[in-house]
């Protein structure tokens, strides 16, 4: 049973639908006494930073996260918004993060000769550094992305997957049974129901 | 190797799809949850969603149809019509809708769009601008709610929603609107030059090529409808969408 965490920010029905679309049990709460209890999470996010961290600490649902993520060793998958969340800081807001990983949330430092433009939003490809149990290396793997932060990762063997946009930046992390992936499976079709199936198998 | 996006662009009239020409005479094209099924097979990049009654008559968003679509959407979905408040936008962000895309209210006030962004970010919020040529040929900026042509400047009224913190413009051709006939690539390329934010180009796509055409002017992104919904001469009604090694053939040699 994948537990999604609800902070009444997030784009849940998106996320519950294909978690039970690859055969998984999923349950959408934000009462903190079941996600503290709960066997596996997912923090969904879309949002801006202290928005989302006000309404995880006022709620008492990050107490209940760090207690079942860090205490009980709880497999938990942030996704976007809810990966930055994992990290200490974020440019985007004044807020402290869960600060489960060691790194910090940026803003894209584009050059105006790149013709980038931020956010980068659409699909991209991934670049994986190290085996994992979470993304698989597929030829034409494409995942879509929609961010303007990303997050910096000061432990290098921390990050699982990179991605380029203007230049080289952390798609998916991973310490212990703390996972972040800055790309939208729940809206990456075949291959993130592929990310969002090797969770729950997890 | 971001590939620039292909989106098809599905319009909503009571319950049902349709497809309009020049913004009139829509024609039903079939049911919605089954038509997002089919591109879903399809992998499609992404898919805009655009209810052209909800402002008109002054409803709300079908909410319960948006979050069947939504339900069903397992790639990014866009939803505009008849959005008036940043209550109506966080009903949408929970059924399960990526970005709402915001014109009429915009026109009155762009505030509305500050406080979607605010809440949400600028990714979430598409301001959608239709241009329409004048009686003398000159592009003028165009209202779908009021069905006609402003004063206000094209280029004032963008500066002022990306300011607001649009993080996207759906820039629509009224006059090619369902033509297949090309776009308004003059447009797609003066307005493009001087925006920081992506753009999403419409109106008038009739084969890859145009999809191509409005890259190379500037587009981030392209959005068709008749293209994606009508096949043949006689606009017969079949769902296609280019093949992902025909996207990479065709945007090949581009940035």
């Amino acid at each position: 049973m994948i537990t999604v965490v609800d902070y009444s920010l997030g784009n849940l029905s998106s996320v519950a639908n294909m978690i039970r679309h690859v055969g998984h049990r999923c349950r959408v709460t934000g009462d903190p006494d079941e996600i503290v209890r709960a066997d596996k999470l997912l923090l969904p996010g879309v949002g801006a930073f202290d928005r989302g961290m006000e309404s995880l600490v006022r709620s008492g649902i990050s107490d209940a996260l760090s207690e079942a993520v860090l205490r009980r060793g709880v497999p938990i998958l942030g996704i976007c918004l809810g990966m930055q969340f994992m990290a200490l800081r974020s440019e985007e807001g004044k807020l402290p993060g869960l600060g489960w990983i060691n790194g910090e949330v940026v803003r894209f430092r584009l050059g105006d000769d790149t013709g980038l433009k931020v956010p980068h939003m659409g699909w991209n490809s991934l670049s994986i550094k190290r085996p994992n149990p979470l993304v698989e290396v597929e030829v034409r793997q494409r995942f879509y992305f929609v961010h303007s932060y990303h997050v910096v990762c000061f432990d290098e063997s921390d990050v699982i997957a990179t991605c380029e946009y203007g230049y080289e930046f952390v798609a998916v992390f991973g310490r212990g049974n703390i996972y972040g992936v800055q790309f939208h499976p729940e809206k990456s079709h075949r291959v993130g129901m592929s990310v969002i199936r090797r969770f729950g198998e997890m | 190797m971001l590939r620039h996006r292909i989106i098809p662009c599905l319009l909503l009239s009571k319950g049902g799809l349709v497809k309009t020409v020049k913004f009139s005479q829509p024609k039903y094209v079939g049911d919605p949850i089954n038509a997002i099924r089919i591109f879903n097979e399809k992998e499609v990049d992404e898919l805009i969603l655009l209810d052209i009654d909800a402002s008109k008559v002054g409803a709300d968003p079908d909410f319960d149809l948006i979050e069947r679509v939504a339900g069903e959407c397992f790639m990014p979905l866009c939803y505009g019509g008849g959005i008036r408040s940043l209550e109506h936008a966080k009903r949408l962000f929970a059924l399960g809708v990526e970005k709402v895309s915001i014109q009429s209210s915009a026109l009155e006030d762009p505030r509305i769009i500050s406080e979607i962004a605010e809440h949400y970010g600028s990714q979430a919020v598409v301001v959608s601008v239709d241009v329409k040529r004048g009686f003398w040929g000159k592009r003028k900026l165009y209202s779908s709610k009021a069905g006609k042509t402003l004063d206000m400047s094209i280029g004032d009224f963008i500066s002022r929603c990306v300011e607001a913190g649009a993080g996207e413009v759906l820039l629509n051709s009224v006059d090619r609107d369902g033509t297949m006939g090309g776009m308004d690539y003059d447009l797609i390329r003066e307005i493009s030059s001087c925006l920081p934010v992506p753009m999403i180009a419409m109106g008038g796509v009739g084969s890859l090529r145009d999809i191509r055409n409005a890259v190379e002017a500037g587009a981030s992104a392209v959005a068709a409808g008749a293209f994606f919904v009508f096949h043949g001469p006689h606009r017969a009604v079949l769902i296609t969408y280019p093949r992902y090694d025909e996207m990479e053939d065709l945007f090949r040699g581009l940035e």
